[in-house]
């Protein structure tokens, strides 16, 4: 399947942390077509296989979670108001009128509401709406409401892709379904090759509420080295130029303890050698990635990060512009073609 | 369908143009006379021979932005047209100008902000819209200085009974006059589709100025605050209950004869009404009551929920019983039980 029109599928389809199971189904049917093999795990990862010339060679684990931030249905109260949980971290103050789909029974629409601003004192209207003082209304009564929903329903921003322009796009869960469409490119590029070593692209799951996917999938895989390929902070005004990488220059090379330093060089190479456009991404506390999990793995694999430039991270509204994730899949198909048992040895030796 | 097409279409205050000729489009043929004022108010005249002259009055303009520069990087910078609360506008889609360029506002991620920051909301300086470009060569390419902004809201029904959509303040007030003009009624009537009544409800007396009529009827989409977190004394009006009888607002005392009569053909009729129980808001009937030596008028409220924001929610039961409860009014005043004198 042609790249945009993967991203568009995998954007618009819902699936929080812990109920990824409809993205899932869609990546595994794309894969199929695509990998020697493709299998799901315990916690619902999605592996696919290239299988490589030597393959008593563990793999190379390739990851970037599929699940979104969202909320669940907490309560429904005596008038049919709906009260949230969220699922990940989403800053309260973007919800307030924004429209969600809570899928329950069937598909209920609603919106997000709070107290009318009229009705809030002076000093309240100065102030942030907090999250529990926020609800969402289906413009139902209790009684229909609970005919279609219940609690723990999985609730999402009710967001379809949208292009500004042939290359740049905004929708819901792009953090990190653009990671997902990178490996998908990856497996595109690497249509008719054969690499030395198996390589397994993993979609994994539960990444939002702390790396889980990946501590189960490397341990199955007990991979030789691994490389996650999630969001970075595109450039916005107002935020700190340091810890922000910029949209259309490529993907971001992750530097800091969670990247094996010989893997970074090799990976910046590639990028040289194939005129791949890239840039750094400084990051001093690993964490809040699957590398994170990857790298502590059984014994301790060798990890890097690649960050695709985005904008609004977790908002309903992320934006990327397709040409870097293209430009990271090329990048993982060279770095895949390129690596042997002699490169995977050297990342051990003293 | 009427109210989804019509809400979608654009038109900010001063900026009603479009949503002019798409009503007039849905008129034409009906036998009406048009005309335009100076200001872009438009009447559409039904005539029926000898009888009393009853205004409707709608506003077609809608709470919107407007493009005010741009930043180095292909962003906008936008201002409100109307009153807006401005944290209702973070992470929404907008269209920008009549050619609805997409939009969206973007904000600083959760994970760059200081705990403290989350407590406040965004100000309108650190708010920027995002159309895609990539400089501010390409920026003003596509989106002008002073174009228009609206939520690039789809209106849709949520259930059987309630639809979602942007702008139902005013264009379901709109929607209600088009079909009540379309039934033909025995009653010399004008439609009166007024402008920039988001920015001070500055059209409505033009409109009564050049109408003068014996009767004006102000339909409008109004607050429902039937929400939780407001107490129930202050719901103003509650979704689902029919059309709302304005008692007063900020800017208008109703007549109580008037108001009396109205209620007694609603319980005639079995059509379900309520009253518009706050002083919040303004609407056209300020203007238009003091117009000349004054001139009779009816506030007629739709409850919307969420007004003034991305997405409101209406139900459409109400919206029929406010076109019912009219048509009712028009013939009782063609009866002549309708009390039409200087009776305050």
């Amino acid at each position: 399947m042609d790249l945009k029109k993967f991203i568009a599928s995998l954007s618009n389809t819902p699936g929080i942390s812990g109920m990824e199971k409809e993205v899932s189904q869609k990546i595994v049917s794309t894969w199929e077509t695509l990998a020697d093999e493709v299998e799901v795990d315990t916690l619902g990862n999605v592996i696919a296989w290239r299988k490589g010339k030597n393959s008593n060679h563990p793999p190379i684990m390739i990851a970037a979670h599929q699940d979104e931030i969202g909320f669940m249905v907490n309560e429904i109260d005596k008038e049919g108001f709906v009260r949230i949980e969220p699922i990940g971290g989403i800053d309260p103050r973007l919800l307030p009128g924004q429209e969600v789909v809570i899928w329950g029974r069937e598909k209920v629409l609603g919106i997000v509401g709070a107290k009318p601003p009229h009705l809030q004192k002076p000093e309240e209207r100065e102030k942030a709406i907090p999250l529990d003082k926020i609800f969402v209304d289906c413009g139902e009564k209790k009684e229909s409401l609970t005919q279609k929903i219940r609690i723990g329903d999985p609730i999402t921003f009710n967001q379809e892709l949208e292009w500004f322009n042939e290359n740049v796009c905004t929708g819901k869960s792009l953090d990190d379904r653009a990671g997902v469409a990178s490996l998908h490119q990856a497996l595109l590029e690497l249509k008719g090759t054969q690499p030395e070593i198996d390589i397994a692209f993993v979609a994994t799951v539960q990444e939002e509420v702390g790396v889980r996917g990946a501590i189960t999938s490397s341990f199955l895989l007990k991979p030789c080295l691994g490389i996650a390929v999630d969001v970075g902070f595109a450039q916005r005004p107002g935020q700190e130029k340091e810890l922000s990488i910029e949209a259309n220059k490529g993907p971001a090379l992750g530097i800091g303890p969670h990247v094996h330093p010989d893997l970074f060089s090799r990976l910046q190479g590639i990028a040289v050698e194939n005129d791949i456009p890239f840039q750094m991404e400084p990051s001093p506390h690993p964490g809040g990635t699957d590398a994170y999990a990857i790298q502590m793995s059984r014994c301790g694999v060798a990890t890097a990060l690649l960050s695709i430039p985005l904008a609004n991270m977790h908002s309903p509204l992320e934006v990327i512009d397709i040409r870097d994730v293209r430009r990271t899949g090329k990048l993982l198909a060279r770095f895949c073609l390129q690596a042997d048992v002699e490169f995977v040895e050297g990342l051990t030796c003293l | 369908m009427l109210i989804k097409e019509l809400t979608e279409v654009p038109g900010i205050a001063g900026r009603e143009a479009q949503v002019r000729s798409y009503i007039k489009d849905k008129l034409v043929g009906e036998d009406l006379g048009f005309s335009l004022d100076a200001m872009g108010n438009m009447y559409a005249r039904h005539k029926a021979g000898d009888t009393p002259h009853v205004m409707l009055a709608s506003h077609m303009d809608e709470v919107g932005f407007m493009v005010m520069g741009y930043d180095p990087g292909g962003l906008l910078k936008f201002a409100p047209v109307g009153g807006i609360d401005l944290r209702v506008v973070v992470g929404k889609k907008v269209y920008v100008g009549e050619d609805k360029v997409l939009g969206i506002v973007g904000a600083k991620p959760i994970h760059l902000q200081k705990k403290a920051e989350q407590n406040k909301p965004f100000s309108r300086q650190e708010l920027f819209i995002d159309i895609g470009a990539s400089s501010e060569e390409e920026a003003k390419r596509k989106a002008k200085i002073g174009d228009q902004i609206t939520f690039a809201t789809r209106t849709e029904y949520i259930n059987e009974k309630v639809m979602k959509g942007k702008a139902f303040d005013d264009r379901a007030g709109c929607t209600a006059i088009i079909e009540i003009l379309k039934s033909k009624p025995r009653i010399n009537l004008t439609g009166a589709f007024t402008v920039q009544e988001e920015v001070g409800l500055r059209g409505a007396g033009v409109a009564a100025s050049n109408v003068r009529p014996d009767l004006a009827i102000v339909l409008e989409g109004t607050t429902a605050s039937d929400v939780p977190e407001s107490p129930e004394h202050r719901y103003s009006t509650t979704m689902g209950q029919g059309p709302a009888i304005t008692l007063m607002d900020r800017s208008f005392l109703a007549n109580q004869h008037l108001n009396k009569r109205v209620a007694e053909l609603a319980e005639k009729e079995g059509i379900r009404y309520q009253f518009r129980r706050t002083n919040i808001g303004g609407t056209d009937a300020g203007r238009i009551h003091l117009v000349e030596e004054g001139i009779p008028t009816i506030g007629l409220s739709l409850p919307c929920r969420y007004i003034h924001s991305p997405v409101s929610l209406l139900n459409m039961d109400d919206l029929q019983g406010m076109i019912d409860l009219v048509k009712t009014i028009l013939e009782d005043i063609a009866e002549g039980g309708f009390p039409l004198g200087k009776n305050y």
